[in-house]
């Protein structure tokens, strides 16, 4: 395959070496169940505890608050089902129409259900009005479920507050940290946060691996039923080579978190300044300051987004859009529009996410293709004048 | 990812006639910045009526790009009773087939040449766009005329397929009815209607509850929600429901005339003749 340049790596990340090495016997010798009597099986056990360890440290928590599932969206859906489940006297749900339709088609399903549902509005930089949420917040409210960190514009939201807000009104407090963890310093054990959602394949382990942090003391069904593991809080034989793999992510991620706000944020800051500067008709999207280092969102005025894609794919490098055209739906990101970006930009949005793994030289490429890609898109369309 | 074949890749990455005639003898836009892809076509007749020459300018994705392109090469040496034959699916099959959801860059290509056809018509130099028909889609400004001419000319059977080929019915969804009936009328077909069931004869009180909530949730959310508005449904006392309006709904001075004419409609017909709906006093 000819050569990659990955700017793509909020929609996954490359497993990283240490991490295959770490999984590769459980794929191989040490295929035994854990919940088997055998001495074969039963070793396995202490590797699981491992992992929930080594997790338990990247983020500040006890690791029997951690529950391993399938990914981020299944953690999701059990945290918002297994709340509402856990506390039928409450009926209303409150969200922001940003999140990831993950959590937002989940709302929406147990609103069609009868819940009450209200969706916090966003404001051009992406957040939420804190003064809204707390007056949405009352007694009715079993769950509050905002993201920690956008996946599209990677505008992180103010969570501590927001987990303070909603403790001190009495409600349940989760947030979809899928794109935060790895890259922002955690400490749940000092936090509000009751329930957090974490994705193995967003740092560099593989897909198909998650945790759902439910906090001591909070109150939740079991989404997946029929076995006894994870305490019976999540049934099914347990993923054993992904969960080792994100223990070995986890600790890899917890070393190296630091370069995340140096040498990343450096490369993206590279990139995104010159992109602005040198092409016609870009603009940054969402707030510049409250964002993930490794991320940057920009609209290019009257051109589009998935033939923007196309041309850097040509060059081999891949990023992503929130254009209408590269979803298959036909209306662009609803995250563009929450924040009001106007349609001459929203349909011409690219996301550029980057990851410890990329370089300077990379950057330096994109930086040199990107304006021929943009002013030739724009000499075709009819409205740059 | 896009299954794009190399033809349709060769006219996205090296498209040919790309640019704008001046003094063309007709002009034809279609499609606009809301809707996320747009395209203008000029063209030039030679002293024997025939298309000298035809350029296009897209907003748009890869497929729109190629399917303006294409054309532009397709109408050269035509004469405008020729051109105005062209289909769009004369447009796919040059491009050697487009992926099902990229179907309406074809029929936006085969639009803008119409339009263009008939500005030459009624004098040329202007662009004008002339709406034809009732529109069905708000969303996307697309009228029955239009949705009917993609069912006859690619012979559509779904409401599905529409959205594929001229938008209709993709934003809110509110029309996907009025569309099915479009299909149904063309296509002369008995479709099973996949909408709420027909009322049982007697309902328990859950049973009714639950009806009223789909129905709120399936008939009436999303018609309020295309005008950033919402509905929650508070209580059932036996035929009084009463209902919450929430976003835009609440401050709306027509409210009143949507809770009558809608909500109480749309419930009486899919739940109880009985019913009557009254907004929660605050």
């Amino acid at each position: 395959m000819a050569k990659v340049i990955y700017f793509d790596n909020n929609a996954t990340t490359r497993v990283a070496d240490e991490v295959l090495e770490a999984m590769l016997p459980f794929l191989k010798d040490l295929y035994g169940n854990p919940s088997s009597m055998h001495t074969f099986g039963g070793q396995v056990e202490k590797y699981i505890r491992r992992s929930r360890e080594q997790i338990a440290i990247l983020i500040g928590c006890d690791s029997s608050e951690i529950i391993f599932t399938s990914g981020g969206t299944e953690s999701d859906n059990a945290a918002i089902k297994g709340v509402l489940a856990a506390l039928p006297e409450k009926r209303k749900i409150i969200t922001t129409r940003v999140e990831h339709p993950a959590v937002l088609a989940t709302c929406r399903q147990m609103q069609a259900a009868g819940y009450r549902l209200v969706e916090l509005g966003v404001d051009r930089d992406g957040q939420i009005d804190l003064e809204e949420l707390e007056s949405e917040v009352d007694d009715d409210t079993a769950i509050v479920t905002i993201m920690y960190a956008n996946n599209e514009t990677g505008v992180i939201f103010p969570i501590d507050k927001i987990a303070e807000i909603v403790r001190a009104k009495g409600a349940v407090f989760h947030t979809d940290a899928v794109q935060a963890v790895g890259k922002l310093a955690l400490n749940l054990d000092k936090s509000n946060i009751d329930l957090l959602s974490l994705s193995g394949h967003k740092l560099h382990a593989p897909k198909g691996i998650g945790v759902l942090y439910v906090k001591k003391g909070t109150r939740i069904s079991p989404f997946i039923i029929g076995g006894h593991q994870e305490k019976s809080r999540r049934a099914g034989t347990e993923n054993i080579a992904g969960i080792v793999a994100l223990g070995e992510a986890a600790e890899l991620a917890a070393k190296t978190i630091d370069r995340e706000n140096t040498k990343v944020k450096k490369l993206r800051d590279k990139l995104e300044d010159s992109i602005l500067e040198t092409c016609r008709g870009a603009m940054l999207n969402g707030g510049k300051i409250n964002r993930l280092p490794n991320t940057a969102n920009i609209s290019f005025e009257f051109i589009e987004g998935e033939a923007i894609l196309l041309s850097l794919d040509q060059f081999g490098i891949c990023a992503s859009s929130g254009s209408a055209c590269t979803s298959g739906s036909l209306e662009p990101s609803h995250v563009m529009r929450a924040m009001g970006v106007p349609f001459t930009a929203a349909h011409g949005s690219v996301r550029f996410s980057l990851s410890r793994y990329n370089t300077e030289q990379e950057v330096d490429f994109v930086i040199e293709k990107m304006p021929q890609i943009v002013s030739r898109l724009r000499e075709l369309s009819p409205f740059v004048k | 990812m896009w299954d794009y074949n190399p033809k349709v890749m060769e006219y996205f990455l090296h498209p040919k006639n790309a640019g704008e005639i001046e003094n063309p003898d007709g002009v034809g836009e279609e499609g606009s910045l809301a809707c996320g892809d747009a395209l203008k076509l000029t063209f030039k007749l030679d002293k024997n009526g025939r298309i000298a020459n035809a350029k296009f300018k897209t907003f748009g994705c890869a497929s729109a790009i190629a399917s303006a392109s294409i054309m532009t090469e397709m109408v050269k040496g035509l004469t405008i009773e020729e051109a105005e034959k062209i289909t769009n699916k004369d447009i796919v099959d040059k491009l050697g087939g487009l992926p099902e959801q990229k179907m309406h860059c074809s029929v936006m290509g085969m639009g803008a040449l119409r339009v263009a056809i008939a500005n030459y018509r009624s004098g040329k130099g202007q662009p004008q766009k002339k709406i034809e028909g009732k529109i069905v889609c708000t969303c996307f400004g697309v009228t029955d005329r239009e949705i009917e001419r993609v069912i006859i000319e690619n012979e559509l059977d779904t409401v599905e397929q529409v959205t594929n080929y001229c938008k209709a019915g993709g934003g809110c969804g509110s029309c996907r009815g009025e569309i099915q009936q479009i299909i149904e009328r063309i296509r002369g077909k008995k479709t099973k209607k996949d909408e709420v069931q027909t009322k049982p004869k007697k309902l328990t009180n859950l049973q009714k509850i639950q009806l009223i909530q789909r129905t709120i949730g399936e008939q009436i959310r999303p018609l309020l929600k295309a005008d950033g508005g919402d509905i929650d449904l508070v209580d059932v006392e036996g035929s009084k429901v009463i209902v919450a309006f929430r976003g835009m709904c609440s401050r709306c001075p027509t409210a009143e005339f949507t809770l009558k004419d809608v909500i109480e409609a749309r419930l009486r017909e899919f739940v109880s003749s009985d019913i009557v709906v009254e907004e929660q006093s605050e």
